[in-house]
């Protein structure tokens, strides 16, 4: 079985425009600002920012893959890993007290709570930008490409291929993510993903 | 001999890894190892034999993941069977001459308690009681709960083991690199918790090598009165070639495992990545050494999630405010089932300081046990502050200190018999401090003396019990002064008294003192002053009195106990300042109602908070509240909700102007007969089963609410039949569901299904993520709303 590492990372650097893409926003008013500001300082000391990860062979397999912890015949995901050798499968998180902090204002503020979700989302997804830097960076050491980060539930790859996911990377253990029955991640703010790497 | 008693005097060594060792003899990814427990016993027979070969006491079943999420009941039962067979058969086996037991291992479930996951927390206990169930069965002879990186979840296992078994339990947990447990707990709130339950030994496993456990493993040493377990990793993984090796070499792991046996360990072994050869290791490097004494560390303290809270270090406040006595608008809550009314009182007492609050809920007509536990176990999904389950009702507290996520403070026991003997063996069973009224079956005695007898009494029962004097709070009563001119002198007395004699800490009830005297915060203050100075340790107070708040923070700062007067100053510099009291006479009315009218709409539409609900209350005190409504709150909703119809306004904005308007509702809301308040029709709201996700219906019910319609929300998660009953119960016209994702589409076309039944009157509307229009007539919904402010629309054409 292929090793899984895990590692914490330092705070990326937050993405402002993201966050309000990711809240529905338009232009930044100043009570918006004003809510958006006091939603960070609430929330970034509270975040961890760790992700696990393994790297797994790829097959062809029939008219689908074998990538080592499972096959698929997802079409989406053969583009997406065509003339990709390997992959590096991760899981993600920046941790149960988002979930928290979100809950709480839920039912005291709507309008913070937005804020909270779109800025989870912000942060799983430039933890997810920061791991694939690094990838990519080691690949490029081999003179190797990568390839954007696949999810399950993208295209015709189906959600229950996280149990597969979660089988491989053991995530729970590792970084406290687990598998909710109705295949969503706790804490919610989490990601699994694929990264090709060809070459 | 019994292992507990052979732990008195002797170091005890478990194993090390299995998963890894399986894993080189051929274990597959994905297969469960647990299976090879039948299909490869002499496998895993070998390896138990070889870590008592090594010298090892204990070995663990391979029993990690055996448990009913992941097994059907017979083969759970055959594997459990084989499991505990094998390691027996090696203890057998094994010329090592030491004493051998065998564990029952008991890993996490790998799902997630709810709220922030979908696993019940008595499903969770029902889970790990069967596994425990089956365990006895098969005469293992103590029960090892390990890897847990949840405080609700090793409560749940620590419970079924201890409600389904005599043996002895040790609890051990698996800290983050930020020495918390994944769901926050540090390691002291899982001390106070584990203890409070009765584990025999608890520590730590997994996640680092000893060197990096040994903060984490040295903190449970400084507060633990149990013996502490440490079950470390060979150091962190990495690949070599296509093997997985670690990077701490045994010689190297023992060294630093012995070093912290030095420091107190009693129970040592290893996890991942360790084998027999570290384990021979370990046990040769701390040969010779004696365990180290365990000083009783007889610390008075309660936790919740995250942290503990402890009495004597300095004087602590208690939230008073989640009570409905007295209070209209909370009962009219409580009766309506609004738990968002609790949550703010909680959040809001919690920004002001309090460092605790107590919780209670007890109403004439309602089910106070059922209430009580939904309180707390809304309270500590969001709130990380310990909680103190006040209630006179010995069903309420087992049910709400069964469900509390940590150990809790019990409000009351007084000295007669009968309340001793409802709540000591609750607080024996579930842990928790507890509070002690010294009144008894004669009444509340006079003197400081008598009160004091009244004390020993309760101490010396609760002695029989096996509660120590450290879970023990003496609350020796505030009377009215007005009533007696010497009480507020004699309680005093007997804070000094109980304080003296006992050394046990002393709450106080301090509002009742200044019952039925005007200025009542002056006197209730200065009385709390004149206790802190007693020794008092915790006071249940008004934490939105500032005269409260004063006094706590001058006390705190001439006692030196406000390092560098910090709080003091901070605390200082939110109150009012003087001159900027007077806004009354600034906005002259009535002239100015036009453009303070305009002031308000410019707030609402701003999204600013308090100045709208400023605003607001300055109007009402010369404009009706329907007015008001009328020409100022709803126009500026229209002009928001417009634009966001337009696309020049967006959902944050949206939002914002939303809560604006309803700080503005809120003042109106005072002006208006309860009654009133809901003009339009009713409309039951929730998220449908299975699916978690409730901003947008949150959101969908705050814009309604804006519009004046009644809204009852169900939440997230409701069953279809809770819909159906709500609905008929309310007949309500309009139903309103969500659902985020596909795979919960099916139990709101079964909701809607079943409406149509029991409610042909009513029409459903229904939004989310997944859902179209198309979809949603497919589903038979009567509407789909693509957002907030068409659901409101639409509700408005109902109501018509």
């Amino acid at each position: 079985m292929s090793a899984v590492y895990g590692k914490s990372f330092p705070p990326p650097p937050v993405d402002r425009r993201e966050l309000l893409r990711y809240a529905g926003a338009g232009a930044e008013t100043e009570a918006l600002g004003g809510l958006i500001d006091s939603c960070l300082e609430e929330a970034l000391g509270r975040l961890t920012y760790q992700v696990c990860w393994a790297r797994f062979p790829v097959a062809r397999k029939g008219a689908g893959l074998d990538l080592g912890f499972a096959a698929t015949d997802s079409a989406d995901l053969q583009r997406n890993l065509a003339g990709c050798g390997e992959i590096v499968l991760f899981a993600a998180t920046v941790g149960m007290e988002m979930d928290r902090m979100i809950a709480r204002a839920n039912r005291i503020s709507p309008a913070r709570a937005l804020i909270l979700q779109a800025l989870g989302s912000e942060r799983a997804e430039s933890l997810c930008d920061a791991f694939e830097r690094e990838i990519r960076a080691e690949a490029a050491a081999c003179g190797k490409t990568t390839r954007p980060r696949y999810s399950p539930g993208y295209g015709d790859l189906p959600l229950d291929f996280q149990r597969a996911v979660f089988r491989a990377l053991e995530p729970e253990k590792r970084i406290g993510v687990v598998l909710n029955g109705s295949l969503l991640m706790s804490p919610s703010k989490s990601v699994t993903a694929m990264i090709g790497i060809e070459g | 001999m019994k292992i507990t008693e052979y732990m008195q005097n002797h170091l005890l060594f478990l194993d090390g890894g299995m998963g890894t060792l399986l894993q080189e003899k051929g274990l597959a990814p994905g297969q469960l190892p647990e299976r090879w427990n039948l299909a490869h016993p002499e496998i895993v027979t070998a390896i138990h034999r070889e870590y008592f070969d090594a010298g090892s006491n204990v070995v663990s079943t391979n029993t990690f993941g055996a448990n009913a999420l992941k097994l059907e009941r017979a083969e759970l039962e055959s594997v459990i069977g084989a499991a505990v067979e094998n390691a027996r058969r090696a203890a057998a086996e094994s010329q090592s001459p030491q004493p051998k037991w065998v564990a029952l291992d008991i890993g996490p479930t790998g799902r997630m308690l709810a709220p922030y996951g979908d696993l019940d927390f008595e499903d969770a206990v029902e889970i790990f009681a069967e596994t425990v169930r089956l365990g006895v069965r098969c005469g293992v002879d103590l029960i090892f709960i390990e890897t847990m990186n949840d405080s609700y979840e090793t409560k749940a296992a620590l419970l079924a083991a201890k409600e389904n078994s005599g043996l002895p339990v040790f609890v051990s947990n698996a800290y983050g690199e930020d020495g918390k447990l994944m769901t926050g707990a540090d390691p002291a709130a899982m001390v106070a918790l584990l203890e409070g339950m009765g584990a025999d030994a608890i520590g730590v496993n997994c996640s680092f090598g000893p060197r990096q456990l040994a903060p984490i493993v040295e903190e449970y040493l400084r507060l633990a009165s149990v013996p502490v377990l440490l079950k470390p990793n060979a150091g962190m993984p990495r690949a070599e070639g296509n093997r997985t090796v670690y990077d701490v070499l045994p010689g190297e792991f023992a060294e630093e495992v012995a070093g912290l046996i030095a420091k107190g360990v009693r129970v040592a072994g290893g996890c991942c990545g360790t084998t027999p050869a570290y384990i021979a290791r370990l046990v040769q490097a701390a040969a010779g050494q004696a365990p180290r004494e365990i000083t009783p560390k007889k610390r008075t303290w309660v936790s919740s999630y995250t942290h503990t809270v402890a009495f004597g270090e300095k004087p602590l406040l208690i939230g008073e405010r989640i009570n409905p006595t007295g209070k209209k608008r909370f009962q009219e809550a409580l009766r309506a089932g609004d738990m968002d009314y609790i949550l703010r009182e909680g959040v809001a007492q919690q920004e002001r300081g309090a460092h605790l609050l107590d919780v209670n809920v007890g109403l004439p007509g309602i089910d106070e046990a059922r209430m009580l536990t939904e309180a707390v176990c809304q309270l500590q999904a969001v709130i990380d502050l310990p909680l103190q389950l006040d209630t006179a009702s010995p069903a309420a507290l087992a049910a709400a200190l069964r469900r509390y996520n940590g150990k809790a403070m019990i409000n009351s026991v007084s000295g007669k018999a009968e309340s001793m003997a409802a709540v000591f063996p609750l607080a024996k069973k579930y842990g928790g401090v507890v509070v002690a009224l010294t009144l008894d079956e004669q009444g509340i005695p006079e003197t400081a003396e008598e009160r004091l007898e009244i004390a020993r009494k309760i101490l010396a029962e609760a002695g029989r019990y096996g509660i120590g004097k450290e879970d023990l709070v003496f609350d020796p009563l505030t009377m009215a002064v007005s009533a007696d001119s010497r009480a507020a002198l004699e309680t005093l007395r007997a804070v000094e008294l109980i304080r003296k004699e006992l050394g046990c800490p002393v709450s106080l009830g301090v509002s009742n003192v200044s019952f039925g005297l005007p200025q009542r915060e002056t006197l209730t203050a200065a009385f709390f002053t004149l206790a802190l100075g007693k020794g008092l340790s915790a006071a249940i107070m008004n934490p939105y009195s500032d005269e409260m708040l004063k006094a706590y923070r001058a006390y705190c700062a001439l006692a030196g106990l406000d390092s560098a007067f910090e709080k003091y100053i901070d605390f200082a510099a939110r109150l009012p300042q003087p001159n900027t009291a007077a806004p009354r006479e600034a906005i002259p009315a009535p002239e100015a109602k036009e453009e303070s009218g305009s002031a308000l709409q410019r707030a609402i539409i701003k999204g600013l908070k308090e100045q709208a609900a400023r605003i607001a209350g300055q109007l009402l005190e010369t404009a009706e509240p329907l007015w008001v409504v009328q020409e100022e709150v709803i126009p500026a909703l229209n002009a928001v909700g417009e634009g966001f119809e337009r696309k020049t306004v967006y959902l944050p904005q949206l939002l914002m102007s939303a809560e604006a308007a309803k700080a503005a509702f809120e003042q109106v809301k005072r002006k208006l007969p309860a009654d009133k308040s809901g003009s339009r029709c009713t409309v039951v709201l929730a998220t449908v089963q299975g699916d978690i996700h409730d901003i947008g219906k949150n959101i969908v019910k705050l814009l309604l609410e804006n519009y004046g319609f009644s809204v009852h929300d169900l939440g997230r998660d409701v069953p279809p039949e809770t819909v159906v009953a709500e609905t008929l119960r309310t007949h309500a016209p309009l139903v309103g569901l969500s659902a985020l994702m596909t795979t919960t589409v099916p139990a709101m076309e079964e909701t809607i299904r079943q409406l149509r039944q029991a409610a042909p009157w009513c029409k459903v509307v229904v939004g989310g993520a997944v859902l179209t229009a198309e979809y949603a007539r497919r589903i038979g919904a009567d509407r789909y709303a693509k957002d907030a402010m068409e659901t409101v629309r639409y509700a408005e054409e109902i109501d018509g």
